[in-house]
């Protein structure tokens, strides 16, 4: 796959965004993953997310730890920042990142293994601290990198390519990050871009950490079958729990939703917002009912999508923090680091 | 909408947009990666098998798959297919032992083709392999037609015509030249079992304004023209020349005139340039030789002083928008030597009498049939222009075609309106992974420009070709130029399993996976809005896991076989799309 280029060839009628760009200028270099992997669909996702939100390319940085998830930062935005850390410890990295530049848009992608094994512990604290970042878990149920082993989030009963079934619990990155007081939790879908993209734009714009759980089909060890995380499965079992669609911060409308089907209401740019009734009494900022709805669907072998909890009062890290609002990288250096004798005068007050 | 019937060879001939806009459908993408790999014989033959003068029409073909080409629509220009054509003309090296074999034994049939030009020849060039005797009966005594006496040899070198028509004459055709035909009824009564009427459109028109009789001796009739010059019996003119007309007649009179005397030219057009008949690059070399072209001139009379044309008084028009109303401004005078007219041609059958069961229609054209060439009498088939009027070369040869399908019917005892339907071949292409066997690489190169001999060389002599051909350089960037439009893609819904990796790897946006709908709502909600209402739409049947449709807009496909490539399921496939033409004698066989 990788030797053939993308040909530069483009469509006449290809529009532009609010800083003049193409959806193909947010593209990046050719994927190396199989043909049909979920991860290059969660890409084409992201990559249109970025655009309609017209994130300039250079205040974007995309991060990544270890698995073929952390391979898909090279594949968009090849004019955005980027770090690939060592295995799992992308949200460290990434802490740290948006510690010093708190103007940066942090991307972090990660995997199954990359998250709920090696890395569980860095995410469970980068939860904690709510830091700025998209958080997204390409989802897969297997190593596929190391020949299709189950990940921590294979569900009980689903098979391995050779048949043999799963018996461990699965870790869902969903309920972990409700226990852990997410404020932004979403699960999507690979082959359900309509629903993806808006989920993306939202969680680009959170003020908080935004953890964003993708079922991504492992189209070579874990597409057949008796997979749990097959594209058929998904689609079969799959239930949208809330209709997404984000619309950049305007004037209130205010209106009423009727009890049941499809109320739509114009947005100020004149498009038409469909508004579709969620499953009864739920409520997305409700994080008590939002974790036993979902434990009941668990329950039933439903794979429950949408963005499915927000909270927007929690401050962030620099927020709790009390930091400057400058990005401590444009803070002059003899401000940052006033010198031995600051430190010495320092020193001496805790005597 | 309904899931789109690929198994009809049409569709898929139809993404091809310059073998569907050929009259005579040649396979172009084909025949350019024969160049491009070198294989200038079989690049040849292969364009010999459906247009029959590869070399004249690499010159001088109207190019209808030019303004079709795919590539045009993607970076705007089209792929120099006419030139590409002349390449594999030029280097094409001995061909003799590819050329069909005439039978010996012939098979007792004689047919008669009245005009040797393309369309008569073409007739010939089928029928002959068949084991038919043909003979061609041309009032001139060298062949070709308008090939000859119309085109300067400026545009066609001699020897490229020459060797073109002895390809078919050396098949054994008997060619009664300097005989022209002056009475159909004597010729019927020759015995012959099919007559094939090629005679063309040889009656230029005139110009009947005030001073017309009295300064006769300087003007010319375009047609009429180029012929005495292509035939030696015209050889100056003078320095002042005026050129009614601006379609490609026009073009070739004013760039003759500049050989052979002419200095201060004017092609004189009644409407504006958008309005031109003229092919553009036929206007663009006559305006490179210095020919000015003056636009909403319409001529009003000829001033003659003293027996002598002195010039041409014109109304200047204003026209409305879509130049259908005009008004005069003022009347102009331009000063002339001779005045050349190239105002279209008419067909004239003075020597078909009309009691012989051929029926005459409009404007007195022979009642031709537009599928079997046949006229109201069975067994006199009409051809190229004498059918339907002025068209051009690679119309000729296509008529000539279906002529001689209709004429073996005919001879066999056969109905004429049995056609012999096209098939279809797709081959896949996939030899590895991410191994294709064409060169599906998108390459950015501009279209190359045909270099020209230098203006003070060219005037030297009246045959020095203008045109120098693409050298290899240029040949090797053309050819990549092509986007393999032939390389079809072919999509099977019950293995798709709408990972959307071909939507999302697309370059041109012509993938979408969505719920079926009407054509032109559907349209609307693609990847990108399917605007170009002249390119089909493919639709698939009912996806397995959503019962959505797959939809992919044709328009600007680049063919690079990256849906394909990323595919999972081999749901897509390129194929190559190989058209079977069917020619007389040959029933195509259809493969599925």
């Amino acid at each position: 796959m990788p030797s053939i280029v993308k040909p530069a060839a483009r469509h006449p009628s290809l529009q532009r965004n609010e800083l003049g760009l193409t959806i193909r200028d947010y593209e990046g270099s050719m994927s190396t993953l199989c043909a049909g992997c979920g991860h290059d669909s969660i890409t084409a996702a992201l990559v249109r997310a970025l655009w309609e939100v017209s994130m300039p390319p250079h205040m974007l940085a995309k991060m990544s730890g270890i698995g073929c998830s952390s391979k898909t930062p090279a594949y968009f935005v090849s004019g955005a920042h980027g770090f690939n850390s060592a295995h799992g410890r992308m949200p460290a990295i990434t802490t740290g990142a948006a510690a010093a530049n708190r103007a940066m848009t942090y991307v972090g992608i990660s995997g199954d293994g990359d998250s709920l094994s090696i890395g569980i512990g860095h995410l469970c604290h980068a939860i904690r601290r709510n830091v700025k970042m998209l958080y997204l878990i390409e989802n897969n149920g297997v190593y596929g990198l190391t020949k299709g082993q189950f990940s921590a989030s294979a569900d009980i009963g689903s098979k391995s390519k050779k048949g043999e079934p799963n018996r461990m619990q699965p870790i869902d990155p969903v309920l972990l990050g409700l226990s852990l007081g997410a404020t932004f939790v979403a699960r999507g879908f690979s082959g359900d871009k309509e629903q993806l993209v808006p989920i993306f734009k939202a969680a680009l714009r959170h003020r908080g950490f935004a953890l964003v759980d993708v079922i991504s089909p492992c189209v070579t060890f874990n597409d057949h079958s008796g997979s749990t995380k097959s594209y058929l499965n998904t689609r079969k079992r799959g239930i949208r729990a809330t209709e997404a669609d984000f619309v950049m911060p305007q004037q209130e409308i205010l209106t009423n939703i009727a009890d049941e089907g499809v109320t739509s209401v114009a947005m100020h740019d004149g498009s038409i917002l469909r508004f579709r009734v969620v499953p009864e009494g739920y409520d997305p900022s409700d994080r008590e009912r939002v974790l036993s709805y979902l434990l009941e669907q668990q329950q039933a072998g439903h794979i429950v999508t949408g963005i499915l909890f927000l909270d927007e009062n929690v401050p962030d890290m620099h927020e709790a923090n009390n930091t400057t609002q400058m990005p401590l990288t444009q803070v002059p250096y003899a401000k940052l680091c006033p010198g031995a004798a600051e430190l010495a005068r320092l020193q001496e007050a805790f005597q | 909408m309904q899931p789109t019937n690929t198994h009809n060879p049409d569709y898929f001939h139809r993404v091809v947009d310059c073998q569907w806009a050929c009259p005579a459908h040649t396979n172009v993408p084909e025949y350019i990666r024969l160049i491009a790999q070198g294989r200038y014989a079989e690049s040849y033959m292969l364009n010999r098998s459906s247009n029959v003068f590869p070399g004249v029409l690499g010159r001088t073909c109207d190019r209808p798959c030019e303004p079709a080409c795919r590539r045009g629509r993607v970076d705007g220009k089209p792929v120099a297919i006419c030139r590409l054509k002349r390449v594999a003309a030029d280097l094409k090296g001995e061909i003799g032992h590819l050329l069909p074999k005439i039978p010996e034994r012939k098979n007792g049939k004689r047919v008669a083709c009245i005009g040797a030009g393309p369309a008569s020849l073409t007739v010939a060039n089928d029928l002959m392999p068949l084991g038919y005797q043909v003979t061609i009966f041309e009032k001139q005594d060298q062949p070709g037609g308008l090939m000859r006496s119309n085109i300067p040899s400026f545009r066609l070198p001699e020897q490229v015509l020459r060797e073109e028509i002895d390809m078919i004459l050396d098949m054994g055709v008997e060619v009664r030249f300097s005989t022209p035909i002056t009475s159909l009824k004597e010729l019927l009564g020759e015995g012959f079992d099919a007559i094939f009427v090629g005679s063309g459109a040889p009656r230029g028109k005139d110009l009947d304004i005030p001073g017309r009789v009295e300064a006769a001796a300087n003007i010319h009739i375009g047609i009429d023209w180029l012929e005495s010059i292509a035939f030696g019996h015209i050889d100056s003119i003078g320095e002042r020349v005026l050129i009614i007309g601006v379609g490609n007649t026009a073009m070739d009179c004013c760039r003759s005139s500049r050989r052979l005397g002419g200095r201060d030219i004017k092609v004189m057009a009644r409407r504006p340039r958008a309005f031109f008949k003229a092919s553009p690059w036929e206007l663009d070399d006559a305006e490179e030789e210095g020919v000015q072209i003056l636009v909403n001139y319409a001529p009003k009379e000829f001033v003659v002083e003293n027996g002598r044309l002195r010039g041409i008084r014109f109304e200047q028009l204003e026209w409305d928008e879509g130049a259908r109303k005009s008004r005069v401004l003022e009347d102009v005078f331009l000063p002339a030597d001779d005045v050349i007219l190239a105002i279209g041609q008419e067909n004239a059958f003075p020597w078909i009498e009309r009691d012989l069961g051929i029926d005459f229609g409009k404007w007195d054209m022979p009642v031709v049939d537009e599928k079997t060439f046949q006229s109201t009498r069975p067994g006199i088939f009409f051809g190229g222009d004498a059918a339907f009027g002025p068209k051009n070369i690679i119309w000729a040869v296509e008529h000539g075609h279906q002529a001689a399908i209709s004429i073996h019917n005919y001879c066999e005892g056969l109905a004429v309106s049995e056609r012999p339907a096209a098939g279809m071949n797709l081959i896949s292409q996939k030899m590895g992974i991410s191994e294709w066997s064409y060169h599906n690489d998108y390459n950015p190169v501009p279209r190359q420009k045909m270099r020209h001999v230098e203006l003070v060389q060219r005037f030297e002599r009246l045959n020095i070709e203008v045109e120098l051909g693409f050298t290899a350089e240029q040949t090797a960037h053309e050819v990549e130029r092509c986007l393999n439009c032939d390389m079809e893609t072919v999509f099977s819904a019950p293995r798709c399993i709408e990972c959307d990796a071909c939507v999302d790897i697309c370059p041109v946006q012509c993938l979408t996976i969505t719920r079926n709908g009407d054509e032109l709502e559907l349209r609307t909600r693609l990847s990108a809005p399917a605007n170009n209402l002249d390119q089909p739409l493919f639709v698939s049947e009912l996806l397995p896991q959503t019962g959505r449709i797959m939809a992919k807009d044709e328009d600007i496909c680049v063919h690079c076989g990256l849906c394909a490539e990323r595919c999972p399921t081999a749901a897509w496939d390129m194929q190559r799309f190989d058209l079977e033409l069917p020619y007389a004698g040959a029933t195509a066989c259809v493969h599925a």
